[in-house]
């Protein structure tokens, strides 16, 4: 079993990514240079947050024409599992991956600090470890992270339980004041109709280790590496 | 397009003067050419050369035993141990924040970070310290004061949503700092950036142009005509000769800072860099001039090979160009391709334009023609010094008669008046814009008394502060110094650090006023002296003279950047009160220090003098308040500063993250008034918290130590009740506090902006 960090000029959580894959919940992984077209050796990606290419156009907008994501698009046809954090999540609905958009967040202002964000499904790989309705307290650090997507979509994704995530009060309750950047429906996570392919705008990776607060993200991790591990045992 | 010729009026419009320019015709043997000119007015000028303060600042304590690198180089670095180092630096980027709060913010940030990582560090936390001036005016304020606070709010949101944009893009946690406020600073706010980067101790990179024959390679962004003459004014001449000459803002990309760092530190791993330093103020002239002074060797550069992004620029707008994200390398002369092979990778312009010589000397080709050719030393070594004159303040009058209400109900009013007001209020409309957490290292984030980072893979870690206080500076420049160096010594403890050294930012108004001069001697006497008994040496910083518009100067601000070193991360302390029914206990002992405090300012009343300090006490609180960190004892541990015990107090029952408010019951005693029991300001002051089994060797440890302790009362209840020898005085709900300190700052800025902002 082995992961996938990609590394797009101007990513700034791809060392933080790699540390908690390799350190915390101790799997392989190497850095994927964005130049990179060809991720056969590999059963997780990931796309880390942080700014690629400057995000100075539109989040994501230029780094769905890197090379990497051809193969991110190939890789995830095939079933393969990728995990898009924050910028990767916004890269993830530029390719298309994602259905929607990640809009300016309601305030206008990028805000950094912890929030709730409740499960709403176990019927992911990312995640399995995860009871329905617990919440989970991770941080957010972006500027669009506001989810928007036409009504259609939005009923596609309420009937096909693909809103893995959303932001919650600490007891679990959906409410406008625990939404942090005006996303609809409170949505902080999806995932695509064959549920390989999960977007999130929380980063689980700054909430991994007890010294940092909140260890609660780590579980995405781990149930990420319990699906390769069923994957290995049953091919 | 021919050079202007050299007249008086060129000369002066340079900011050079008579003297000056009679000494580089000395220096140079002959009139200077037009590039010349620029080339000395950049390095002679205040901002390069440190003419007023050189001086002054050689009497700062720079040496010790962890400083591997003092003032001299771009950052001063400091052995943490295990075979790490820690380098770090505060910078101003006041003026530029003034004239274009976002981009001048930005690009601040911007050059500390590539000042930290041209040493061959990677940035890992920045901290800002900011001032500005008043954000609201009472009702009755005459209608050009409301313009004032309403164009201060302005210069705020720009500067905080630039010092955010740059750090948050390019990938290092903003993880603390300070903002303050004050009527001198509305028109001239500051704007001070510090960045701390770690690298290991055998791999660091100086800013040399060694080896003859080695090549100078310029990376980075293309040289643009922004930001020529940063430092001196253009003249009337000037622009109408060329109206493409007239300076303009500098715009900060921090994606291209970004590739920059990564393609730097990588070939700085790889071994092929002899030396390397930012084009920071100054660019491309300083850039090669220093790096060819550090060394004893010359630098010869073919102008026309500069990466440019304008067409037709002169040698002189090239040399004097302040464009950000560029650096100047000089590398092994084998191994160029294997640089500009990395540079690529990173889409990077790399070019090489010159090489080192060993005649001293800068020389500056256009088409194989010199046009610049002038000793390195000349512009570095042989800068002019200034002793200027200095002139104490008149001898200050005694003290007003201070008339204060001792009720109960007025001193409840000044609490809760405190509480909201901007200098106590939450910051978290400030921090939360700015990315706290990237790098995941930030143990104790924006909020307490000092920020923390661990260092992976070590149980260490390194505290951080910023801090100054200008009411003490200006009302005693040397004492106020010294309290300010105590203070961020004393954050950095109740964070669980052991201060190890510091940077410091000195702004003042214009040196050429005999009584500034006066505040900066006198503060750099009060300097030296803390750093002494802290042990705690200057290892660089920055001077911003000239804070003043309108002839109105800034109070003496002078910001301490102090870093410590966190021996076992499982011993780091935050300000806040964690559990009920514990012991709360003071460390130090509380006098008549209403001076210059911030409860006489806030309700608007004179006063003379500052707090007293005495060093060696304040030395004795700090080690019992670590000593009882280290040996796991206590639970919480708050200075006491702006706003006395009672702000404290208020400060340690707050709710913080993943944590609910505690309330408090205290009980104050003595013989003082109770308006100095509860807002005097007394140094020398930690509020801790312990449970009741490790009380008795918390006071035993305090008794050791010569430091009085005095256990006030217990933590524990929804509200802050604070009595005075048995009789009540506060008492309020923490919530209903805690809301008003939250929502103070956030209410105040997102107030609609008025048109004439």
């Amino acid at each position: 079993m082995k992961f996938g960090v990609v590394v797009f000029p101007g990513s700034n959580c791809d060392h933080d990514t790699y540390h908690v894959i390799s350190k915390v919940i101790g799997q392989p992984v190497d850095f994927i240079w964005h130049r990179q077209d060809n991720l056969s050796d590999y059963d997780a990606i990931i796309l880390p947050g942080g700014f690629a290419y400057g995000d100075y156009l539109r989040t994501g907008a230029i780094a769905r024409f890197s090379p990497v994501m051809g193969a991110v698009k190939q890789f995830a046809s095939r079933g393969g599992i990728v995990l898009g954090i924050c910028n990767g999540f916004q890269i993830l609905c530029e390719a298309g991956l994602l259905p929607g958009a990640l809009l300016r967040n309601d305030k206008l202002k990028f805000v950094c600090k912890h929030v709730n964000i409740r499960v709403e499904t176990t019927d992911t790989p990312f995640t399995l470890r995860c009871q329905r309705g617990q919440t989970l307290s991770v941080p957010i650090a972006h500027g669009d992270g506001n989810y928007f997507c036409d009504e259609q979509t939005l009923d596609e994704l309420r009937r096909e339980n693909r809103i893995i995530f959303r932001y919650s009060d600490a007891r679990g309750l959906i409410t406008p004041e625990a939404n942090p950047n005006g996303s609809l429906d409170s949505i902080a996570g999806i995932c695509n109709r064959e549920r390989n392919v999960l977007g999130l705008m929380p980063h689980p990776e700054r909430a991994s280790e007890e010294i940092l607060s909140s260890a609660d993200g780590r579980i995405i991790f781990y149930s990420l590496a319990d699906t390769l591990a069923e994957l290995a045992k049953a091919s | 397009m021919k050079d202007p010729e050299i007249t008086p009026e060129l000369i002066a419009s340079h900011g050079l003067n008579q003297e000056e320019y009679a000494r580089i015709i000395q220096l140079i043997g002959r009139i200077p050419t037009f590039t010349e000119l620029g080339i000395f007015s950049v390095m002679w000028s205040e901002h390069c050369s440190y003419k007023s303060s050189k001086v002054h600042l050689r009497r700062l304590p720079t040496k010790g035993d962890c400083v591997l690198q003092g003032p001299g180089e771009n950052a001063g670095i400091i052995d943490i141990g295990g075979g790490l180092a820690a380098a770090f630096k505060i910078e101003s980027h006041n003026h530029p924040s003034f004239i274009e709060p976002y981009q001048g913010a930005a690009t601040g940030v911007g050059g500390i970070l590539r000042d930290i990582f041209t040493m061959g560090a990677r940035p890992v936390a920045a901290m800002n310290s900011l001032h500005f001036g008043p954000l609201s005016v009472s009702d009755c304020a005459a209608a050009d004061e409301a313009v004032i606070a309403a164009r201060n709010r302005s210069i705020m949101r720009g500067v905080v949503k630039g010092v955010g944009d740059y750090g948050n893009s390019f990938g290092v946690p903003t993880v603390g700092g300070e903002v303050k406020f004050g009527d001198c600073y509305s028109k001239n706010p500051l704007v001070n950036a510090f960045t701390l980067g770690l690298m290991r101790k055998d791999q660091i990179f100086y800013g040399r142009a060694a080896g003859v024959g080695n090549p100078v390679i310029y990376v980075g962004a293309k040289t643009g005509r922004d930001g020529i003459h940063g430092a001196t004014m253009a003249s009337e001449e000037f622009d109408d000769q060329s109206q493409s000459k007239r300076p303009t803002v500098q715009v900060g990309d921090p994606f291209l800072e970004k590739l920059l760092l990564e393609a730097c530190l990588e070939v700085m791993r790889a071994g092929a860099v002899v030396g390397i330093q930012d084009m920071g103020a100054a660019g491309l002239t300083s850039s090669s001039c220093e790096m060819g002074g550090r060394a004893g060797t010359g630098v010869e550069i073919e102008i026309d090979l500069v990466p440019q992004r304008e067409t037709r620029m002169t040698p002189y707008e090239i040399m004097l160009s302040e464009s950000q994200e560029r650096m100047l390398i000089v590398a092994d002369a084998g191994r160029v391709r294997e640089v500009l092979d990395v540079f690529k990778k990173w889409e990077l312009d790399a070019v090489v334009i010159g090489h080192v010589t060993s005649d001293g000397l800068l020389r500056v080709k256009k088409n194989s023609k010199v046009v610049a050719e002038i000793p390195n030393a000349a512009l570095t070594d042989s800068a002019p010094v200034y002793n200027r004159p200095i002139a104490a303040p008149d001898a200050s009058s005694a003290p007003p008669a201070i008339d204060l209400d001792p009720s109960p109900a007025a001193l409840e009013q000044s609490f809760r008046q405190l509480i909201a007001s901007p200098a106590i209020a939450s910051k978290e409309w400030v921090y939360e814009q700015y990315d706290h957490m990237v790098r995941t290292n930030t143990v104790v984030m924006p909020g307490s008394d000092a920020a923390v980072i661990r260092i992976k893979e070590t149980r260490r870690g390194l505290a951080m502060t910023l801090d100054s206080n200008a009411r003490y500076c200006n009302a005693d420049p040397r004492a106020g110094a010294r309290l300010v160096v105590a203070e961020a010594c004393r954050n950095l403890v109740c964070s669980g650090g052991r201060p190890l050294a510091l940077t410091n930012c000195l702004n003042f108004a214009s040196p050429e006023r005999p009584k500034v001069m006066y505040q900066f001697s006198e503060t750099i006497t009060g300097m030296a002296e803390a750093c002494e008994a802290f042990s705690t040496p200057v290892t660089g910083g920055n001077v911003s003279f000239y804070n003043e518009t309108e002839g109105r100067g800034i109070f003496p601000t002078p910001v301490i950047g102090m870093v410590g070193i966190v021996e076992d991360m499982h011993r780091v302390t935050t300000q806040w009160f964690k559990n009920d029914d514990r012991a709360i206990v003071l460390l130090g002992e509380t006098h008549n220090d209403l001076a210059a405090s911030l409860h006489l300012e806030v309700i608007g009343k004179p006063s003379t003098g500052v707090p007293m300090l005495d060093l060696s006490r304040e030395r004795a609180v700090q080690e019992t308040c670590l000593k009882m960190i280290q040996d796991g004892l206590i639970e919480s541990a708050h200075d006491c500063s702006d706003g006395g015990i009672a702000i404290a107090l208020a400060e340690c029952c707050f709710s913080s993250y993943r944590r609910d408010s505690v309330g408090c019951d205290v009980d104050l005693t003595g013989e003082l008034p109770a308006i100095a029991l509860l807002f005097s300001e007394s140094p020398s002051r930690i509020i801790v918290s312990a449970e009741s089994q490790n009380l008795d060797r918390v006071l035993e440890i305090a008794r050791n130590n010569g430091v009085i302790a005095s256990v006030l009362g217990r933590t524990g209840g929804k509200s802050i009740r604070i009595t005075i020898n048995g009789d009540p005085v506060i008492d309020v709900l923490v919530h209903e506090i805690e809301q008003a300190w939250r929502a103070s700052i956030s209410c105040l800025m997102e107030v609609p902006s008025l048109a004439t902002t």
